[in-house]
């Protein structure tokens, strides 16, 4: 029964994966898509502890007694925009980085930096 | 699993974008199959929709397709690897301790689940209960989301909106579509679709107390059908429809209409956000009230995601110099 646990390991190993991409990648549109990878892995974290064995969908209807937990539910649909919103902002401070430092990558940024102290 | 696996190795962008686009899909229909089908619509229009087309109108703004191979250390390469072994190792053990996946018996269904379930039918009167848990019971969460969302529609707005907004400038074709003008069964195909997708919007908008939707899907639709014309028509075009002090305006009145519903409910002798009083029957009340936060939710998101393309879109235009960078997706 230890495999009643692989959701959490699906989304530890993606949650890792994430990680490895924000803290290894150079190029900053990378990072941003290795930071939305992790915010994904925490969507299914709560989605999938929101479901319940037997349940159905939370509309709801006669007949049916059993629904999945409603609240995680809410709490990702509405994560799910704002993180749009913010990876969009992160987006257009790329696009002004890019046009300060004519590159996205983070090394050749911090070298500029360095040469201009 | 596989693409998000494959977005560490890949170092051209765009490809990386579309997997990115393919993941998202995948994770919706995950969401679906966990009886979450509100989460599974949001994160199709936004993770399939949305975000790479923003993250594709970086691309045609940055105007670098692929990360060029760095050399790196042994001591770089292996920093992060290590990092990320022992933090998942951890996290690993950690789940021995979580319930099962789909367990009843788990703390998560046992507190204030079972009330939002049983209860929401009687006090609140409408079927889907992510809509009474989202716009009622955690209505306050709810406004402070939307307020983020609006916050970040105004940094965007900052950070690349105002340069070029000058009246008398001639607005060209998006960087992405300019090859997209002459492609007859787009323009035919998307006639027909983009209608049914406004309609399919408010549907999901108005229908959303009954079937899964609400303010927030409802607005990304309709921002999605908005972006669809401007990358097949060009920005001119939208712009005769919809002006950008338009966008700007709607998308202060949905967080005003949001924060004025709870203002109002206060003057009529209630708790902030309490839509009880709006109406002489506390559940018609509610009603009224949750139809009116929607409608404000999804004003914001969708001025917020248009406005957001439109800078996005609207910067790359006034660069022409730019424009052939984005035309052969390869």
């Amino acid at each position: 029964m230890i495999f009643g646990l692989f959701n959490y390991w699906i989304v530890i190993l993606m949650m890792m994966l994430g990680f490895y991409v924000v803290i290894e990648a150079n190029n900053l549109i990378k990072k941003i898509i290795g930071l939305n990878i992790f915010q994904t892995s925490v969507f299914i974290l709560y989605i999938s502890m929101g479901k319940i064995t037997g349940g159905t969908a939370p509309i709801l209807t006669e007949g049916v007694e059993i629904y999945a937990n409603p609240l995680p539910q809410v709490l990702i649909l509405t994560a799910i925009v704002v993180g749009v919103a913010t990876t969009a902002l992160g987006l257009a401070l790329i696009v002004r980085i890019k046009e300060a430092y004519d590159t996205i990558e983070e090394d050749e940024i911090y070298l500029q930096d360095r040469t201009l102290k | 699993m596989a693409t998000a696996t494959a977005s560490i190795f890949l170092r051209d962008l765009f490809a990386l974008v579309m997997l990115f686009g393919i993941f998202s899909l995948l994770t919706a229909s995950f969401f679906l199959n966990l009886d979450a089908p509100d989460v599974a619509m949001t994160e199709a229009a936004i993770g399939a929709g949305i975000s790479p087309i923003l993250m594709l109108g970086t691309l045609a703004l940055i105007r670098n397709r692929s990360a060029p191979r760095v050399k790196k250390t042994i001591r770089a390469t292996m920093a992060p690897i290590l990092a990320v072994t022992i933090t998942g190792a951890a996290l690993i053990y950690a789940s021995f301790d979580m319930p099962y996946l789909a367990d009843p018996q788990a703390p998560a269904h046992n507190h204030v689940a079972p009330r939002y379930i049983q209860q929401s039918l009687q006090e609140i009167g409408i079927p889907n209960a992510v809509t009474s848990v989202l716009a009622s019971y955690r209505g306050y969460d709810t406004l402070g989301e939307v307020f983020v969302i609006f916050t970040a529609g105004i940094g965007v707005l900052a950070l690349l909106g105002f340069m070029h907004n000058t009246s008398g400038r001639r607005y060209s074709q998006f960087a992405d579509t300019a090859s997209l003008d002459h492609h007859t069964i787009l323009h035919v195909i998307s006639k027909i679709a983009i209608p049914l997708i406004l309609l399919f919007a408010f549907y999901v908008q108005f229908h959303g107390e009954y079937s899964p939707g609400g303010g927030f899907q409802a607005g990304v639709i309709f921002a999605v059908a908005f972006i669809l014309y401007a990358m097949i028509y060009g920005l001119e075009t939208v712009y005769k429809v919809v002006s950008m002090r338009l966008i700007r305006m709607t998308m202060v009145a949905g967080v005003l209409l949001y924060a004025g519903t709870g203002v109002a409910s206060l003057f009529l002798g209630g708790n902030y956000l309490d839509y009880g009083t709006l109406a002489h029957e506390p559940v018609h009340g509610q009603h009224l009230g949750i139809i009116l936060i929607e409608l404000g939710v999804a004003l914001c998101v969708a001025s917020v995601m248009l406005s957001t393309f439109l800078c996005f879109a609207g910067r790359a235009a006034v660069r022409p110099d730019e424009m052939e960078e984005g035309d052969k997706p390869t």
